[in-house]
């Protein structure tokens, strides 16, 4: 009767209705913070006097606990998803920015000038030369940003019924049905591990261009990121 | 033709790279900007692309101010090769050859044509087409940077000591070859290097800077060596620049003598009946097989050393062969390596005085230039 996947009918979804919200919650937050993250990164590369602000700002954004901004958020879009999804694709800003501005700026000097000297414009020269290039950056960036969004989206319990599998959690307590808190971490995990999958398989798909032992290097960067994901 | 007109860059903080320079670089052939680092030399070269925008002056190209054209139409009218290639490492080779073409609008099919033309023309195999640069050696990708700046047919290409981080079998090769293309394709090319051995090879005038952007002298090669215009320009030099200055004469006025040449089978009267001290034995063909001492018994011969090729070869290739040669004389052969006749060092030395005589005070810059800088370097 009380089985593993039998949710709770207050939750108005079945398990797999709830991995459906969960990973929209999740992923579009960390792809809106990308659309954010890339003009930004743009500036930074531009102005560098820009970056260290921009980079002071994403880290206070991140320091701020989300129950905060629910709090704010909830005048405006109300118990929506959106309130959730909000300061997710925030915090995503404080892995992603860094991730593609460093990516941008790791292009060698030469292949900037040559581009330059061929009739680039700066926008073109971005997005065709220098954004390709730091693609292996951008999307550690991105694995990070989205195995932490997969995370958070849970905290969206606090405000009634938006946290997904969060909801899961809060509904073993009420009811009392531990097997239905561990249903839900074990669901998240596998998410995180499938999305984080499917982002490296993206990487090797877009870097043909990469010697194999070069693939290990730009892997670097990853630990510094995952630190900085871990710290929340 | 571009033209350098008292072109002053003064960055915000005082330094001077570039001061009240001046130059007229001729259309088809290859004018080099040599110099020390800090001279300005790479500062000027992007003040024509406006990659860098001067200070004061005008830069002028076919009589108009290149900073009243519009940048990117201007850039993309000049091939830029840069040093270690600069290539694009996420594009193919083919790809990166034909990036200004598809800047310029050009339809795919017809920019990689040309991609494929211009891999043949820097002598690059077609199958590398499909390749990534990390997957090309550093003189194979700067062949494609090359490739990659000529894509569009500009008439002007600037090139930023493009040869100088390959190692110089590989550079060597590279100026060969760029002298090849530069016979096939009559570019206006302006050349930066620090490398003066590479200016005087490649350079049809070559402009010497010194610290601080200033021109120090401008002249073709074979005058730069005969007249520094100052000390600078000498120490620039080196010491060796008699040396080199032999380079840009020929050796075909050469006086060949076939006196001390004797067939390997020829008869022992022969043998005896010749003055000389060294008679050079040839095989059956005529090519040469090496020096016998008058006297010995033939039974070992001293080696003949690296022939030169006269009408081909300067005169410096010939004074080399003379003082490497363990008798004091150089062999000269034909095309096929057949011995024409020896000559000692004696002969050449006057050869290079009438040489001097003639060449002042206007050196002919052309027989047998840049043949063998590095024979004797």
């Amino acid at each position: 009767m009380n089985g593993f996947f039998d949710i709770p009918s207050d939750l108005q979804h079945s398990w797999a209705g709830l991995v459906g919200v969960h990973l929209r919650e999740a992923l579009l937050p960390v792809a809106a913070g990308l659309l954010l993250a890339l003009p930004l990164a743009l500036l930074c590369d531009r102005f560098r006097w820009l970056y260290p602000p921009v980079l002071g700002l994403t880290t206070v954004l991140y320091a701020v606990p989300s129950l905060a901004f629910f709090v704010v958020l909830i005048d405006w879009t109300g118990q929506s998803e959106l309130t959730v999804m909000i300061p997710l694709a925030l915090y995503s800003l404080v892995v992603l920015v860094p991730a593609i501005a460093d990516g941008v700026r790791s292009v060698p000097d030469e292949t900037l000038s040559a581009a330059t000297a061929m009739g680039f414009g700066p926008v073109r020269r971005y997005l065709q030369v220098q954004l390709p290039v730091a693609a292996p950056a951008v999307i550690a960036g991105l694995r990070v940003a989205t195995a932490s969004s997969i995370s958070l989206v849970s905290v969206g319990a606090l405000i009634g019924n938006q946290g997904a599998l969060g909801n899961l959690m809060a509904a073993a307590q009420k009811y009392d049905r531990p097997e239905l808190a561990a249903n839900a971490v074990l669901t998240t995990a596998v998410l995180a591990i499938l999305c984080d999958a499917a982002l490296v398989a993206l990487r090797r798909a877009l870097t043909p261009w990469m010697p194999r032992s070069g693939r290990e290097r730009t892997a670097v960067p990853r630990e510094e990121l995952l630190a900085k994901g871990a710290a929340r | 033709m571009i033209r350098i007109d008292s072109v002053t860059k003064r960055y915000p903080d005082g330094t001077v790279a570039v001061d009240r320079l001046s130059l007229e670089i001729p259309d088809r052939s290859i004018t080099v900007l040599v110099g020390p680092s800090g001279c300005g030399k790479t500062t000027t070269l992007r003040m024509i692309n406006r990659m860098v925008e001067p200070t004061e002056g005008t830069i002028l190209l076919d009589g108009e101010d290149v900073q009243r054209q519009p940048v990117t139409a201007l850039r993309r009218s000049m091939g830029y090769v840069i040093q270690n290639a600069g290539l694009f490492q996420h594009r193919t080779i083919a790809d990166n050859i034909a990036t200004v073409p598809r800047l310029l609008g050009w339809g795919k099919r017809r920019a990689r044509e040309r991609a494929a033309e211009l891999m043949e023309r820097v002598g690059l195999d077609a199958s590398l087409a499909g390749r990534y640069p990390y997957q090309l050696s550093g003189g194979q990708q700067q062949r494609v940077g090359v490739a990659r700046a000529l894509a569009a047919d500009p008439p002007v290409l600037l090139m930023d000591e493009p040869f100088s981080a390959v190692d110089p079998v590989v550079r060597k090769g590279l100026q060969d070859e760029l002298l090849r293309i530069q016979d096939e394709l009559g570019k206006t090319i302006v050349f930066v290097t620090h490398d003066i051995d590479e200016a005087v090879k490649l350079g049809t005038m070559v402009a010497v800077l010194r610290e601080g952007g200033r021109l120090a002298q401008y002249a073709p090669p074979a005058e730069l060596l005969s007249d520094p215009a100052d000390a600078f320009v000498e120490d620039f030099l080196g010491a060796d620049r008699g040396i080199r200055r032999l380079s840009f004469f020929t050796s075909d006025a050469l006086e060949l003598t076939t006196d001390a040449v004797i067939p390997a089978d020829a008869p022992a009267e022969r043998l005896a009946a010749a003055e000389a001290p060294y008679l050079l034995v040839t095989d059956a063909e005529g090519r040469p097989l090496g020096w016998r001492e008058r006297g010995s018994d033939g039974g070992r011969l001293l080696s003949h050393g690296r022939p030169f090729r006269p009408g081909t070869d300067s005169l410096r290739a010939a004074l080399d062969c003379a003082v490497l040669s363990p008798t004091g004389w150089a062999v000269a052969v034909d095309a096929d390596g057949r011995v024409t006749g020896v000559v000692s060092q004696q002969t050449i030395g006057e050869a290079i005085r009438a040489a001097h005589s003639r060449a002042e005070p206007d050196p002919d810059p052309d027989p047998a230039r840049g043949e063998d800088e590095k024979v004797a370097g």
